[in-house]
């Protein structure tokens, strides 16, 4: 088993349990960061498997958009309740 | 490792479509959804992959080394970005929904409401 | 709920029998050639001088598809700010509840000044990603999430006034529909000259160099411009209401 497949099924068992865990977790706040870990495990997958445009793509949205509009969408909601 | 990612793939698929089925939030079950969006791009992944391959950028790539699928890439590539502004259409109507109803429970806003 | 979880178990039962059986009939690792991938892999050098295929496939060989997911784009973000709008009654009421709200804590300095300093070297990045598709990994999409992360550094630094001077609104909104419509209006220019629509009408440089793959570039631009715009205009939607008050307070 060469290095390449060893770290490939890491990866793959990464987003598995980051998967899991994302849906697992109740609570919108506490799931905003499972889905940037999430998008991170997913870009790392992507770059393992040779799609670097893909990877640099899920980088930016995972880490960066995807998270931040769902805690501006979790402020507005709080505020609401208010 | 290709045979592995068909079965990540459908774990997610599974896990995602679950949290969706059990979602007592709206935007839990948003959140579930990208889940459920990722399985398509480990199954094209899947598919697109060649054990050994190079990503085909062809720059210095020595005469008949394996290239991986291009199509796959370029179908999840644009799928990324426009799913995340598809999932930012669906956490304004959540906040819409929270606004009109008061709570963010997908049971208690099953009737439609003039 | 109960029902629920039967129908998905029943569901998952069936995903798992059919899938199952694709699955152990797929070819091999590494079997899988397809036919077009093969054509791609062997011709967008010689015929469109481009070294990165994925971009030749997203914005030449598949162009009309990526036209149709940049309207999706278009679509999502036009429906989110119709959404989120300010509604002009809610005003008085929201006002008063605000003034109750705590101020929002002033950055540190360390904060402002590294993410001050970062704001240039990510829109450098950025126009990089955007205009070198065509050669290395990157594109319109990748660099145009890149160039709109730079006015949230400079939201992080100061405050949400200087974000919304920033990104003068009605300037933002121009740069989206002019990014969408100079996507169309690029591939018509070949219908004027009577080809088929997105067929290449510029002359295609050496490959290797920035103007190598003739339109492809051109695109790779105007869907970068679209695609900042579009997430400028999604953080905006989110955060005016959410922020511009607790601001004023």
């Amino acid at each position: 088993m060469n290095p390449q497949t060893l770290l490939e099924g890491l990866i793959l068992s990464l987003v598995a349990i980051a998967g899991g865990a994302v849906v697992l977790t109740r609570d919108p706040l506490n799931q905003a960061l499972g889905v940037s870990f999430f998008g991170l495990m997913l870009s790392a997958m992507f770059y393992i498997f040779q799609a670097p445009d893909v990877a640099l793509s899920q980088m930016v949205i995972g880490a960066v958009a995807l998270p931040l509009i769902i805690l501006l969408t979790l402020a507005r909601i709080r505020r609401n309740t208010k | 490792m290709t045979t592995y990612a068909y079965v990540v793939a459908a774990w997610l698929f599974a896990i995602g479509l679950f949290g969706i089925v059990t979602s007592k939030n709206l935007v839990h079950m948003c959140l579930c959804l990208t889940v459920v969006q990722a399985s398509t791009y480990l199954l094209l992944t899947g598919v697109g992959y060649r054990p050994g391959g190079t990503a085909p950028i062809f720059v210095n790539l020595p005469a008949g080394a394996p290239i991986v699928d291009p199509v796959v890439q370029a179908l999840m590539l644009t799928d990324i970005v426009v799913e995340t502004t598809v999932v930012a259409l669906m956490l304004a109507l959540t906040v819409q929904i929270h606004k009109k109803t008061g709570n963010c429970d997908p049971n208690a806003t099953t009737a439609l409401q003039g | 709920m109960k029902l629920r979880l039967t129908l998905f178990g029943l569901g998952i039962c069936g995903l798992v029998a059919l899938y199952g059986t694709v699955i152990a009939h797929m070819p091999g690792p590494g079997k899988m050639h397809s036919p077009y991938s093969r054509a791609i892999n062997k011709l967008c050098v010689p015929q469109r001088h481009v070294t990165d295929a994925v971009t030749a496939v997203n914005f030449d060989y598949r162009g009309f598809d990526t036209l149709g997911e940049e309207f999706i784009l278009f679509a999502s973000v036009m429906g989110t700010l119709v959404l989120l709008r300010e509604a002009a009654e809610n005003k008085g009421p929201l006002s008063g509840d605000s003034a109750s709200e705590p101020r929002n804590v002033r950055p540190t300095e360390a904060v402002r000044v590294t993410a001050l300093a970062l704001v240039g070297p990510t829109v450098v990045f950025g126009v990089y990603v955007v205009t070198h598709g065509q050669l290395t990994p990157g594109g319109g999409f990748q660099g145009g999430v890149v160039l709109a992360t730079a006015p949230l550094l400079v939201y992080l630094a100061d405050d949400f006034k200087t974000f919304k001077r920033i990104t003068s609104h009605a300037l933002i909104e121009i740069s989206e529909a002019v990014g969408g419509g100079m996507y169309a209006v690029i591939g018509a220019i070949a219908l004027v000259l009577s080809r088929p629509y997105m067929t290449n009408v510029l002359p295609l440089a050496q490959s290797g160099g920035i103007a190598s793959g003739g339109i492809i570039p051109l695109i790779s631009i105007a869907t970068g411009l679209e695609v900042a715009a579009g997430f400028v205009l999604l953080l905006y939607a989110f955060l005016q209401k959410t922020l511009a008050e607790r601001e004023s307070s």
